[in-house]
Formats: structure tokens, C-alpha cells, sequence
């Protein structure tokens, strides 16, 4: 337990440290100012610029910013569709995957592009590396670049005055992708092939076992180049069924703090960099320490479930819950991943979530119901958590009779409708979905589980893609028309619908007059804002899941004690 | 813009995009992965030189195989059972490793570790604890003719321990040191 302890402790450090210099870094980029790059990435940007037809200076207003953002994501998911179902008549298909099914090909692109990366398949036995690394790495870099790009929207709508435009899509799209996610990418998968993370075109090995001489294959592909912006741009979705527990895609101790590094730097960097862009860092940290202390409740609640709840055998050893879990990882490096993948929005998994202790399962649900802003996923973490911000202002606004104002824009009732939109859209397709998975004729037939713990199965698989999280507890059979369909639609909606409604938000905000912070103005820069924002999200969070949860990993905590 | 300047601006820029992050980027990890670390990009395999000089590949560092024979260390249960660990089903299953184990090993009467009964993540975990090969020492010395501290040497050898001291679990990779054992590796 010394050691978990250390471990985590260091994990946290080291995100932090991480976090302040890189997200300086990012809003100096996404900002149009100089960085260490700009010698060697300006021509290659404005050539980009050239070849759409845009300009570095292009100015759109919410319509068509909204516009660019979701033409752009159509044409991905048309793309990704046709190669998916065409894969079989395409090249770098060394293994002779088919085509997939219509409803898996919908399910996947809607999970790609929405940057959710649930997965109806298992990538070595269903996908082509063509489909691999021009199809699915191409939308973990592009879903994250969007992300980003509302973000900063949204930062321009609370920081401009009496504007009608917010820059242009195409800029920020490119300058994410190009200044921030390549170069990280390039060195996290560098570091992982170095650790064992495969790399190359060549076909699977096959080779001869030890005892008995069986065959034995050995998938191989183009793994750490996708793997490294799949934990960088919160995606998740593994090269591999068996995701990062698979020793292929995570193969050591130092491969696994990389990785897991990797899915909350950029989301806590960008605390940092909303700080400096709204010019007063204390903004940022407040969200950074509300977001910073979710996360340490749930690591504390998942960690010491995984270690003291496991049931105990006679003749047996006991080391805490090993069920699903690889040795180099422990319960320790376990359970640091299961909170961090689903406090962002990523989904990736180290060790099998359904064989999580009920209420270290039970936390990592939780962390994907409350809508994936406790760092969540990149950019939709905190225009999501920033939403939430807007909520509480106001209700504390409501509390004492004044009209609510944040970062000197007075929040109003078409605010306050997107606001809603943001916040509950998520809720609202989980739960829908949930339900109707479970009123389907054959849905005991989808799960491995039975009893309480089986409808875990169907709540969780509905919160990750209601969520776009994207992780799952592996016992759910996910492939089948309902569940590709339904989840699909699902995962679009709860894409785009907030996203969507970020934008307009920043477009409206960005008219508004600033108006100067009276002595009655709430401030939400001091640690009293933190509690009230807290309390805030525990209060939706709660009211919306507490039933379902008492259903499900609650009285599986109760009923096998 | 018009719309339809719009939509030729996505798909642009969609293609632009395709070509950065899908091919160049992964052609130029691939290129570099394959020059610098080809050992690692390619699966880790154990190449063995044989006293014939031939070349043998005798599987992944990475991926488990199965051994049942008491010669050999043994690893975790094969498949992933993806069962609440405190289900009825998955108690079952363990009882019935337990009970494997004793009837493998009768003279072995001391606990057995958590990892030799659960199943992995992986399905395919390479490694085992340090206390699940310290368990076994006895059974592969006799069963070898070799003392137990020339079994613990073999296993100390391949033995990976934590990073920095605290990150991660140390673990003793199976299949090298079976390979070690019969003076292969």
C-alpha cells in the first residue's frame, strides 16, 4: 500500500509539473503567438491555408463556425464508413479482414469521430491496418483537434466584447492538430515502441510454443503511432481488443505511467491555458482544483475497494482483487488507470473493468455519469465543466437576487438554455438508452453476469457512450444491431448536441458588454466557489443516477458481502 | 462563405488531415521504429542461436504460453473471465484452481498466491509475482534435479522490478525463464 501510495502520489506531481508549461504552450499557440515550433510549422500551416481556400485572419460568427465544425466531422464519418465496410478490397490488409457489418461500420465511425472509441470489435481480428492508421488514427487526432477548437471559442466568447465572430474553425482545427497533438504524439509513441509497443506493416507472426510445440500467433501492426494519440487525445479506442492490458499496446511499468500520464495532460493543461487566456489564472486554478479533487476522491474510493474488498479464499494468499488485472500493474497501477481513464473521457482500460470490486466499479461509472468534466475529454472536458461553472453562477445568483455574471458577462436565459443543453444532454441518452436496452426481448443474452452486477453490464456500457468515454465492462456483448445502432445515434447526439450548443453560447457571449465586478458580483476565483461548484455537479450528478446505481453496483456491493 | 465552398473547404481539409496524421506520421514512427528499436517494433521475440547454428524463434517476451509440466514455471490461468470477482461463478472457478493446484503439487502446503488462481486482463499475461515463482521453486528443483538456489538465480535473471523503485509491480517473465531452465536462454 507504501507503494501505491508513492506511486500516486508521483502521478500526480508529474501531471501537474507537466501540466502548467504545456498548457502556457497551447494557449500561446491556439492565440497565434510565437512558439518554439512556429520556425519550422508556419510554411507548412499556410500552405494548408492555401489549399482550403482560407486565410490565417478568416473570421466566422456561431452559425458557421457550428457549421465548419459538424460538415467537417460528416465528412469523417462518411469516410470512415466506406472504408470500414470496404476494407476487404482495399490494400496494407496483410491478414484478409472483410468488410464490416453496416450497423459496426455506423457504430465504429459515430465512436471515432464523436472521440467516444467504443469498440464492437477486437482490432486484430476485425480491422485492416489501412483501416487502422488512415482511418482511425486520422479521427483520434481530428475528434481531439475539435474539441480543442470549441474550447477556444468558447474562451473567445467570454474574453471578446461586442463581437459578432469567434476566428475560424480551420485555424484552430489546424493549429491544435499541427502545433500541439502531432509533435506530442510523435514522442509518446517513440517512447512506447521503446518499450515494446509494436510497429510495422509486417503480417502476424506465427511461432512455436515451448512445451507441446503448439502454434501460437502474434498480431503485430502499426500499434504505438495510434496508441500514443489515443491516451493524448483522450480517444481510447485500443489497436488491440484487450486495449492497453494487452502487453503489445502496454508492455511495461514505465510504458504504463506514460500512457496514463498521457490522458489527463492535455485536459489539465488546458485549466491552465483557459487561466492565462481570460488573462487571471486564479479562474483556471479554481476549475484545476475542483476537477483535481474528484479525481483524488475517486482514485482514494477505487484504490482502496481493489485492495480490501476482494473476497477471500482459504490457501490463498491475499493480495488485494487480481481478477482482470495484469501483474506488472498490480491493484495499484490498476486502479490509478481505471479512475484516470474515466475521469477523462477515454476509455482506454489496463485491466478489465467488469472484474473491478463493486464499488470501485461503481466509481468509475459515477466519474462517466457526471458527464465526463472531471478533466473529461480534450476541450469537451472543459467547455463541459465550464458550463457547469455558468450553472452554479447562476444559481447562486438566484440565491441571493442578483443577476449572474461570469468573467464579467452577465449570464442570460439564452445562456442559460445552451447551458442546459451542455448539461443535460449526457444524463438524459444514458439513461434513455439504458432503459431500452433493458426492455429488449433478448438483452440477458448480451451479458456475462448475472444478477445486479449483469445490469452493471448494460448501465455501464450506456454511460460510457452516453459520455463519449468508450470504455466498457468487457463482458457486454456489444455487437449486435441494437446496441450498434442505438449507441451510435447515441454517441453523436451527445457529441454534437453540446458542442454545438458551446458554440452558440460563445457566439452570444461574445456581443455581450463587459460589465465592471461590483462589490455584490460572486466571485468564482476563491476556494468557497470550488465547494459550490462541487456541490453543484454531485447534486445533478446524484439526482440523475442514484436510482439506476442502486440497481446496479450498489446492490451488488451489498448483496455479495 | 457560401455552403458549398464550405463543404469543398471540409473535405479539403479532411484530406490534408488524412495525409498528416494517417500517413506521414505513421510512416515516420514506422521508419523510425524499425531503425532504432526493430527488436521492440516487431513483436520482442526470443530468437535463440541453436548448438547446430541455426536460428529459432521461440515466441514473444510479451505474450504467455501455456506450460503444465512440472519442470516448468507455471503462469496464470489462460482467457479472461471478465466475471465480478465476488459473483458465485467466479468463486467457483477460483475453488477449482485451488484445488488443481493441490492435486499438481500435494506437498506443497503453502498458500498460494493471488495471481497463480485469477485470471489476467490480457488473457495472454507473460508474467507472474515474485511469490507466485518463489511457490513453485520447490516442486521444479526436484521434479530437475537442481538445487532451489539455482532455480531462484534463474529466476532472479528474469526477474523486471519496479520503475524508479514505486511504479508498477515487479514480475517474473515465464517463458524466458523456462527457456533458461532448459539452458536455452
Amino acid at each position: 500500500m507504501n507503494y501505491i501510495m508513492l506511486q500516486d502520489t508521483f502521478y500526480i506531481a508529474a501531471l501537474i509539473g507537466l501540466s502548467i508549461p504545456l498548457g502556457i504552450y497551447i494557449y500561446k499557440v491556439m492565440n497565434g503567438q510565437k512558439v518554439f515550433l512556429t520556425h519550422a510549422l508556419a510554411p507548412i500551416e499556410k500552405k494548408i491555408y492555401k489549399l482550403m481556400g482560407t486565410t490565417i485572419d478568416e473570421e466566422m460568427n456561431a452559425t458557421q463556425y457550428a457549421r465548419s465544425a459538424l460538415l467537417f466531422n460528416t465528412v469523417g464519418f462518411v469516410f470512415l464508413f466506406f472504408l470500414l465496410v470496404l476494407q476487404g478490397i482495399m490494400p496494407f490488409n496483410p491478414e484478409g479482414m472483410k468488410g464490416t457489418s453496416w450497423h459496426l461500420a455506423f457504430n465504429t465511425a459515430a465512436s471515432f469521430i464523436s472521440n467516444t472509441n467504443w469498440q464492437a470489435y477486437a482490432g486484430e481480428s476485425t480491422l485492416s491496418y489501412l483501416v487502422q492508421f488512415s482511418g482511425l488514427t486520422v479521427q483520434n487526432f481530428v475528434s481531439a483537434a475539435t474539441g480543442i477548437a470549441v474550447l477556444f471559442a468558447l474562451i473567445r466568447g467570454f474574453v471578446l466584447k461586442q463581437k459578432k465572430t469567434l476566428g475560424s474553425f480551420w485555424v484552430d482545427l489546424t493549429r491544435a492538430t499541427l502545433y500541439i497533438l502531432i509533435p506530442l504524439s510523435f514522442i509518446v509513441a517513440l517512447l512506447l515502441v521503446s518499450q515494446g509497443v509494436v510497429q510495422t506493416f509486417s503480417p502476424y507472426k506465427e511461432v512455436t510454443t515451448l512445451e507441446g510445440g503448439a502454434t501460437q500467433i502474434i498480431p503485430l501492426g502499426p500499434a504505438a503511432s495510434q496508441i500514443a494519440i489515443k491516451q493524448l487525445g483522450t480517444n481510447g479506442g485500443g489497436f488491440f481488443g484487450m486495449n492497453s492490458a494487452f502487453p503489445l499496446e502496454n508492455p511495461t511499468s514505465l510504458s504504463n505511467l506514460i500512457q496514463a500520464l498521457s490522458i489527463l495532460l492535455i485536459p489539465a493543461a488546458l485549466c491552465v491555458s483557459f487561466g492565462k487566456a481570460v488573462k487571471d489564472s486564479r479562474q483556471g486554478r479554481v476549475i484545476y482544483i475542483t476537477m483535481m479533487i474528484f479525481f483524488i476522491a475517486a482514485l482514494t474510493i477505487a484504490t482502496l475497494s481493489e485492495q480490501y474488498t476482494a473476497p477471500i479464499f482459504d490457501g490463498v494468499t491475499f493480495s488485494g482483487s487480481m481478477e482482470g488485472k495484469e501483474v506488472i500493474h498490480g491493484v495499484g497501477a490498476s486502479a490509478l488507470w481505471a479512475t484516470v481513464t474515466t475521469a477523462a473521457s477515454n476509455g482506454s482500460v489496463n485491466a478489465m473493468h467488469d472484474s473491478l470490486t463493486p464499488l470501485a466499479g461503481m466509481v468509475t461509472m459515477f466519474l462517466m455519469q457526471l458527464g465526463e468534466i472531471v478533466f473529461g475529454g480534450v476541450g469537451s472536458g472543459l467547455y463541459g465543466m465550464l458550463a457547469f461553472v455558468l450553472l452554479t453562477v447562476f444559481i447562486s445568483g438566484l440565491m441571493v437576487g442578483r443577476t449572474p455574471e461570469y468573467l464579467g458577462k452577465k449570464v442570460e436565459p439564452f445562456d442559460m438554455k445552451m447551458v442546459c443543453l451542455i448539461v443535460l444532454a449526457p444524463p438524459l441518452l444514458t439513461l434513455l438508452g439504458t432503459a431500452a436496452a433493458v426492455v429488449m426481448p433478448d438483452s440477458t443474452s448480451w451479458i456475462t453476469n448475472s444478477g445486479a452486477h449483469g445490469f452493471s453490464e448494460i448501465l455501464y456500457a450506456f454511460s460510457s457512450m452516453g459520455n463519449n468515454n468508450g470504455s466498457a465492462f468487457g463482458g457486454f456483448y456489444a455487437n449486435t444491431a441494437f446496441t450498434n445502432i442505438a449507441g451510435g445515434i447515441i454517441m453523436l447526439l451527445v457529441r454534437f448536441i453540446p458542442m454545438t450548443a458551446t458554440i452558440f453560447l460563445a457566439g452570444n457571449m461574445a456581443q455581450k458588454k463587459n460589465v465592471a465586478a461590483g462589490e455584490g458580483t460572486l466571485s468564482t476565483s476563491n476556494m468557497l466557489f470550488v465547494g459550490l461548484l462541487i456541490g453543484v455537479i454531485l447534486i445533478i450528478g446524484a439526482l440523475s443516477f442514484l436510482p439506476a446505481l442502486a440497481l446496479g453496483p450498489i446492490a451488488d456491493f451489498y448483496g455479495t458481502r | 462563405m457560401k455552403n458549398n465552398n464550405l463543404l469543398k473547404s471540409a473535405i479539403i481539409c479532411f484530406g490534408i488531415m488524412t495525409f498528416l496524421c494517417g500517413i506521414i506520421y505513421t510512416a515516420a514512427i514506422t521508419g523510425i521504429s524499425q531503425l532504432f528499436f526493430s527488436k521492440q517494433a516487431n513483436g520482442s521475440a526470443i530468437i535463440i542461436t541453436l548448438k547446430d547454428g541455426t536460428q529459432k524463434e521461440y515466441g514473444s517476451g510479451l505474450i504467455a504460453q501455456d506450460f503444465k509440466l512440472p519442470e516448468y514455471l507455471i503462469g496464470r490461468p489462460a482467457g479472461t473471465s471478465n466475471l465480478s470477482p465476488s459473483s458465485q461463478e467466479q468463486q467457483t472457478l477460483i475453488q477449482e484452481r485451488i484445488d488443481w493446484w493441490h492435486s499438481f503439487d500435494p506437498d506443497n502446503t503453502a498458500d498460494i498466491p493471488m495471481d497463480l488462481v485469477t485470471a489476467s486482463g490480457s488473457g495472454i499475461d507473460p508474467n507472474i509475482t515474485p511469490e507466485a515463482a518463489e511457490y513453485q521453486i520447490e516442486r521444479i528443483a526436484q521434479t530437475r534435479n537442481m538445487t532451489e538456489d539455482e532455480i531462484r538465480h534463474i529466476i532472479e535473471d528474469y526477474t523486471s522490478k519496479r520503475f524508479l523503485g514505486f511504479i508498477g509491480e515487479p514480475a517474473v517473465n515465464v517463458l524466458k525463464v523456462n527457456l533458461a531452465l532448459d539452458g536455452l536462454l
